[in-house]
């Protein structure tokens, strides 16, 4: 961290003065290292057209955190870690099993979700304002040690997708094709769906339940608006979302808002610019 | 049936083939397939044929075991091996792809046939080997382009050079429906025509073009439920059934467009 915060004070920043305002030179390596999480998985939960999905695995982990503070177990993030699992593994087995559209399944299970939290939270009158910082939430107020967990999803995150990403592109450009080539794809998917379901969970106390998903999905949706193969898509995903999130941390120290969102506006804003940018070319 | 007497004269005789017994598919109340009884020789050109809702992609989903079935599948190469799954090339009838996406012909490659993370870096190397393989089916000049960006006949064209490495056993193809010119259907089934003669490969191909099919399946096989007529694309017109199936709401006459 010490070499963390050197760095740091090279920036020509107010906050950026060398011993001053710890927890913003925090927020800043944590982002640094959430970014490229989000952009990476993005891409896949664009192609696969689970941008609800994810969202619905974000009320899945708020509940999470509500049973686990109830329960009284140390952590409730861990516990949150472990029902958003289990959460993501019902939906895609009902989806398997029933065939109905996954609209319609997710929406029931994000309802649910979201409705047993609140019951649970607000259960003998108290009161539910304790539970906002999971719906805004706060990257100011990460840790040292947490800034490690995160790396240490990263370092996951890119070795998952050194094995696994193949796989993953070819069952989503045609399951049945993939299939017939002796792919397991729904195992496949299945270890997907929990390795969002994780990442939305750890992340969602620093980032926010209302904007997570805009964060996860935004870049993607960018990338590709400009990107033809698959590595442009990568770079472009993972550096929007870099300045994006840089940016906007940043920016909401100025204008002193909740990083999360002012995230989220940035990456919006990116969006709409590649959106006229898109050139349906080759 | 003249076929086989046909198919006999090529290396395989007999040795080879897939034979599908008393299959039958029914989802949920609906019975889709039942008593479906066909025998497909190595090198020849089969084509399922039938009217909208028959079955025809049903039963391609069923050799490939996406849709439960009864009755047996079974296979026997020309070394006289019996396996109970062939080894099965599948060209799909089109990818359920947003068409925005960006995967490119050489990403598609690079998932399919190595374990080089397409997101990462695609060496040379792997970019030569692609080029060669997709000239089997003329398509080497399209590894830069966007799948979505592709004609219907390009598509094909790539999906066909997929599923011919490794070489199968048993080639599916579900034929789209539309989105190809003329020229291009001409030009694949051409492309399937000198496919089969070189690999000896066994051909079913799911076809919505009567006419253009006619000129090129060895067999046709009308399909609606169960199997109502096989044999040479002749004697299939001329069946009972096929007038019984197609007449009354088609205006095509076999018979002028063949002869």
């Amino acid at each position: 961290m010490t070499f963390w915060y050197q760095l740091v004070d090279l920036l020509p920043f107010e906050w950026a003065e060398p011993g001053k305002m710890l927890f913003m030179k925090n927020a800043l390596l944590a982002i640094i290292v959430l970014a490229p999480i989000f952009g990476i998985l993005g891409t896949m939960i664009v192609n696969n057209q689970m941008a609800f999905f994810s969202d619905a695995l974000g009320h899945g982990a708020f509940t999470g955190v509500v049973i686990g503070g109830l329960a009284g177990f140390m952590l409730p993030v861990w516990s949150a870690v472990a029902f958003s699992i289990v959460f993501s593994v019902c939906i895609s087995v009902v989806k398997q099993r029933t065939k109905m559209a996954s609209d319609t399944i997710i929406g029931v299970f994000s309802s649910i979700a979201v409705a047993a939290g609140i019951f649970i939270a607000t259960l003998g009158g108290k009161s539910f304002t304790k539970l906002n910082s999971f719906l805004v939430g706060s990257i100011l107020s990460i840790t040292p040690s947490e800034i490690g967990l995160l790396g240490l999803i990263l370092l996951f995150v890119l070795v998952f997708w050194l094995f696994f990403f193949n796989k993953l592109l070819f069952s989503s450009v045609n399951s049945s094709l993939a299939r017939s080539r002796g792919l397991k794809t729904f195992p496949l998917d299945m270890i997907f769906s929990m390795v969002i379901a994780v990442l939305v969970t750890v992340a969602m106390s620093w980032i926010g339940l209302l904007v997570i998903n805009s964060f996860l999905v935004l870049p993607a949706a960018s990338a590709r608006n400009i990107s033809s193969n698959q590595r442009q898509y990568h770079r472009r995903a993972i550096a929007i979302s870099l300045f994006s999130g840089v940016a906007g941390l940043i920016s909401s120290y100025y204008f002193e808002t909740a990083a999360g969102a002012t995230i989220v506006i940035i990456s919006s804003i990116i969006f709409l610019i590649t959106l006229a940018l898109r050139k349906r070319h080759a | 049936m003249k076929n086989k007497d046909n198919t006999c004269e090529h290396s395989c005789c007999g040795l080879c083939c897939t034979r599908i017994e008393n299959l039958g598919v029914t989802i949920g109340q609906n019975e889709i397939l039942k008593d479906v009884n066909l025998h497909v020789h190595c090198g020849e050109f089969t084509a399922i044929i039938g009217p909208n809702g028959a079955g025809k992609s049903t039963l391609l989903k069923a050799i490939l075991g996406e849709v439960r079935h009864t009755g047996s599948l079974r296979f026997m190469s020309s070394e006289g091996v019996r396996k109970d799954k062939p080894l099965i090339g599948y060209v799909p009838q089109h990818l359920d792809l947003d068409a925005t996406s960006p995967t490119s012909v050489l990403d598609l490659y690079t998932v399919c046939r190595s374990a080089m993370p397409a997101w990462l870096h695609i060496p040379s190397r792997i970019r030569k080997k692609a080029a060669e393989y997709f000239s089997v089916a003329k398509a080497e000049h399209l590894l830069d382009r966007r799948l979505g960006a592709l004609s219907g006949g390009e598509l094909q064209r790539v999906l066909l050079s997929l599923a011919l490495d490794p070489v199968p056993e048993l080639l599916l193809l579900d034929e789209p429906v539309s989105g190809i010119d003329q020229n291009g259907m001409e030009l694949f089934y051409e492309l399937l025509s000198d496919l089969k003669r070189s690999y000896d490969l066994s051909i079913i191909l799911v076809s919505h073009d009567m006419e253009t099919v006619s000129r090129h399946a060895d067999r046709l096989v009308l399909l609606s439920k169960t199997i109502l007529a096989s044999g040479s694309p002749q004697e299939v017109f001329r069946s009972e059934s096929f007038k019984r199936v197609f007449s009354p709401f088609s205006g095509f006459q076999p018979g002028k467009n063949l002869e």
